[in-house]
This record gives structure tokens, C-alpha cells and sequence, in this order.
């Protein structure tokens, strides 16, 4: 089991990236790639969290941030995973077993986070009703108190769904280390690779495709990249 | 139209700064309103009477009711809103203007930053993955490229609409806006087409077998979701046959 302090900079670390996601600053510190890799370090294996952070920025790529619709969140579920891709004192193969579970954790924790969004965006509202006389008036320290109070509660719900996500997840991986072994890491790497590539692709032809013609610039981009990965 | 007042670098900088979180108490009824009144109070403090005049809890009431723009762009209407409660405009003709720019600033941003700028730089972080790039370097490539932009436009659509006022319309003709979203999409569509074979390459590093099985597989995959795009994300499927693989692997 991963050691405390450990667990404390992980869930920090997902706050972090929670509050980053919506509420400030939205620099994309909560992208999969930022957020997965950052959880390897602080675990010891940045080569592992960056790898599951690659394969969930593929599956991203589908879900952009519009408005208020509902996406998945991508930051404490991505600190999770990369914290379960990184076994410590794992080698590659036992990594690349792992992989897929971690990849698994991650997409099923950004759907249960965005799902926290809602709720936070609801409790918002109770806060603003609250205040709606004062906001009314003009009265500015309702303003700066409805802003201060959403930007705590969301910094604390971020971290609470990446403790949680953490306690549920490290334990489950300790437990199955040693049973996933279907066809080895190759078989493991092939799955979730195809899959990660294939939705990117999706995704990207799903932006592109509504300008006349963009489909055929990524049509080169694949011939170009794929010829380079047969011959590479 | 008369010259802009000139704003204090300190009030500037408070403004700027408080864009950022222009979205921290998001909800469904008053969206980012209570942000734009947020961001924008420290300069409504120069308003005739200060923190205690009329005009400034006018101002404040005014601006923290529904608003909804993309967060970056909102930049530009708190700029604008800014100008025309300096200017003394009526408080009838701002509340126009509020609802006005919220269609607009919300699709040009989509398109230009969600649908655009976003994928982009995640598909030129990719290729620096499968170009081999270490972990510092693809988290700068993603993180320093994204945000470049990012910062400046917020810092533009501050600086755009308070110089143009409720005239901020003739910023939304500028050629980032109208033509930048279709060149971001043709090099995301090319650098996106080359990153993602070489990272399955490179997540696959290894492996013996040809690289080619694989690379046509991901593209059945990619083609069948773009055709039942209108039915199923892409993200779900891949969520369902990763649990199936997962119960395979654990069962057998």
C-alpha cells in the first residue's frame, strides 16, 4: 500500500487539477497527459504515468469542455490512474499488464467526476439564491463570497473524489497484480493502444470533418505517420 | 467616440487576474454572471463615488446576473462592460450589449479554443511522444504551447474591449477569430493524422510483430465511430470493450 504522505500529494495534486479544469485557471493542468504523468512522478515511475496519460488524452480528444454540457472530468480520475499504472518497483512488462486496468480507472473516474460537476454546479446556485438579494443591490462582498465559496468547494471536491478514487483503486490494483496476465503485456499493450488510437482518430476526423476537404489533410497526416511507424 | 479613459496598471492587473477565475461559481441559472461581476469590480471602484456611490452597486448588480460566454473570451465583454460603465452609458443600452455578445463570444470560442486550440496542442504533445520526446518535454510542449496562446488571448479581448466599448462587435471580425479556427483545424487534422500512428508505435516499443495489424485496427475503429457518431461517443465504446478485455482477463 502506498504510503501516506504519498496519498496526501496525490490527492493535493488532483485538487489541483480539479480546480483547474472549470473554476481557475484552466491552464489544461487537468488534460490526462498533464494530470496522469504528474502522479507517476510524485509515485516514482514517470514513465508509467505518462503512458497512461497518453492513452486517456487519445480518449480526451473526444471531450471537449462546451458550456454547460456534461463531459467527463479528466483531472482527479487522471491523477488516479496514473497513480495505478505506477506499480512500485514494477518493471515494463508488469507496467504494460497493468496498463489497461489503469486506462479502465481513469475513463470510469472521469465519468463519475463529471458527474461531481453537476452537483457542484447545483450547489452553486443554492449559494447565489442565498445571497440574491445582496446580489440585487450590487453588494460586492456577496459577489466576492458566492466566487470565493465555489472556488473552495471545488478545490475540496476535486481533492475528496481523488482521495476516494485512490483508497478504491490502489487496493484493487495491489490485489490484482498478479492475476492479469492474458497473453502478457503485448496482448495488453495491443488493446489498449488500438483502442486509444482508434478513438483519437475518431475524435479528430469528428472536428475536422465538417470543413470541406480537412478530412483529406488527415488522411496525409495518417498515411504520412503510418508510413513512418512501419518503417521506424 | 471618445478616447478610453486610462485605467490604473494595478486595476489592469486585478482585472486580468480575476478572468481567470471568471467561472469559479459556474451554475445553471446565472452561468459565469457572478464571475463577470467578479473580474470586473476592481476597476467599477473608479466609477463616480467609489465602492459607495450608485453607480458602482448599479454596476455590480447589473453584471452578476446570466452571462454566458466561453471563459476566454469573456475577457472581451468585461473589457467592453468596463469601457461602458466608465463612459456613463445608460444602464438600459449595457444590458443590451450583455445580451448580445453571449452567442457570439460562447461560438467563436468554441470553435476557436475547444474545437481548435485545445486538440491541437494535445495532438503536437503527442507527436513529441511518439517522436520520443521525454515526460518534462511533452508536458512543456502541451502546457507552454496551450497556454501562450491562451493567456494572450485573454490578455487581448481585455485590452480589444475596453479600447472599442459596446463597439467590441468589430473585434469579433479579427482574422484570429474568423479565419484562425479553420487553419487551427487543418494543422490539427495534419499533425494529429502523423501523431497518432507513431504513439501506438511507441506504446507498443517492443513489441516483435509488425506494427501494421495493429495500425489497421485502430483505423476500423476510427472509421465505424465516425460513422455512428450521431449514436455513441467513441470514449463509451472504448470504456465498454476495455471492461470486457478487463473481465476476460481476470476470469480466465
Amino acid at each position: 500500500m502506498m504510503e501516506p504522505g504519498t496519498l496526501v500529494v496525490l490527492t493535493g495534486l488532483g485538487a489541483v487539477v480539479g480546480l483547474d479544469f472549470v473554476s481557475f485557471p484552466q491552464a489544461m493542468l487537468s488534460r490526462p497527459l498533464v494530470a496522469a504523468t504528474l502522479a507517476g512522478a510524485v509515485c516514482g515511475n514517470v514513465t508509467a504515468g505518462l503512458l497512461a496519460g497518453v492513452l486517456l488524452e487519445c480518449f480526451a480528444l473526444e471531450t471537449m469542455p462546451f458550456g454547460a454540457s456534461r463531459y467527463p472530468e479528466w483531472g482527479p480520475a487522471s491523477v488516479a490512474a496514473g497513480a495505478v499504472a505506477a506499480v512500485p518497483g514494477a518493471d515494463a512488462e508488469l507496467t504494460a499488464r497493468m496498463l489497461p486496468f489503469a486506462v479502465l480507472a481513469g475513463l470510469l473516474g472521469a465519468m463519475a467526476g463529471g458527474q461531481t460537476l453537476v452537483w457542484l454546479r447545483q450547489f452553486n446556485l443554492k449559494v447565489a439564491a442565498r445571497y440574491r438579494d445582496e446580489l440585487a443591490a450590487g453588494d460586492a462582498a456577496a459577489v466576492t463570497s458566492v466566487q470565493w465559496t465555489g472556488l473552495v468547494i471545488d478545490f475540496g471536491r476535486a481533492g475528496a473524489v481523488t482521495a476516494l478514487f485512490l483508497v478504491v483503486l490502489l487496493p484493487l490494483r495491489d490485489a490484482l497484480l498478479d492475476g492479469l496476465n492474458v497473453g502478457g503485456h503485448a496482448a495488453s499493450l495491443t488493446v489498449v493502444g488500438v483502442l486509444a488510437v482508434g478513438v483519437g482518430a475518431g475524435a479528430i476526423w469528428k472536428v475536422v470533418h465538417s470543413a470541406r476537404g480537412y478530412e483529406w489533410y488527415l488522411a496525409a497526416g495518417v498515411a504520412l505517420g503510418s508510413a513512418a511507424a512501419v518503417l521506424l | 467616440m471618445k478616447a478610453a479613459p486610462t485605467l490604473p496598471l494595478g486595476t489592469w492587473l486585478h482585472v486580468f487576474v480575476r478572468l481567470f477565475a471568471v467561472q469559479g461559481s459556474y451554475n445553471y441559472e446565472t452561468m459565469i454572471g457572478n464571475g463577470i461581476a467578479f473580474a470586473a469590480e476592481p476597476a467599477f471602484r473608479l466609477l463616480p463615488g467609489g465602492r459607495d456611490g450608485d453607480a458602482y452597486h448599479a454596476a455590480m448588480a447589473r453584471h452578476s446576473r446570466y452571462f454566458n460566454a466561453h471563459p476566454y473570451l469573456a475577457a472581451l465583454a468585461v473589457g467592453a462592460l468596463v469601457r461602458a460603465e466608465l463612459d456613463g452609458e445608460a444602464g438600459e443600452r449595457v444590458e443590451r450589449f450583455r445580451t448580445a455578445c453571449c452567442g457570439p463570444l460562447g461560438a467563436a470560442g468554441d470553435r476557436l479554443v475547444w474545437a481548435g486550440w485545445l486538440p491541437f496542442c494535445s495532438a503536437l504533445a503527442l507527436l513529441a511522444y511518439g517522436l520520443g520526446a521525454s515526460a518534462a518535454g511533452v508536458l512543456l510542449t502541451f502546457v507552454g504551447t496551450y497556454n501562450v496562446a491562451h493567456v494572450a488571448l485573454r490578455a487581448w479581448g481585455l485590452r480589444a474591449g475596453y479600447r472599442e466599448g459596446l463597439k467590441v462587435a468589430s473585434a469579433l471580425g479579427s482574422p484570429v477569430l474568423r479565419t484562425g479556427p479553420l487553419h487551427v483545424a487543418r494543422a490539427l487534422a495534419i499533425v494529429a493524422g502523423v501523431a497518432l500512428p507513431l504513439v501506438l508505435l511507441r506504446v507498443r516499443a517492443g513489441h516483435p510483430t509488425p506494427i501494421g495489424f495493429e495500425l489497421g485496427l485502430a483505423a476500423l475503429l476510427a472509421v465505424a465511430l465516425a460513422r455512428w457518431q450521431a449514436r455513441t461517443d467513441g470514449w463509451r465504446v472504448g470504456v465498454i470493450l476495455l471492461l470486457l478485455f478487463f473481465i476476460y482477463s481476470v476470469v480466465r
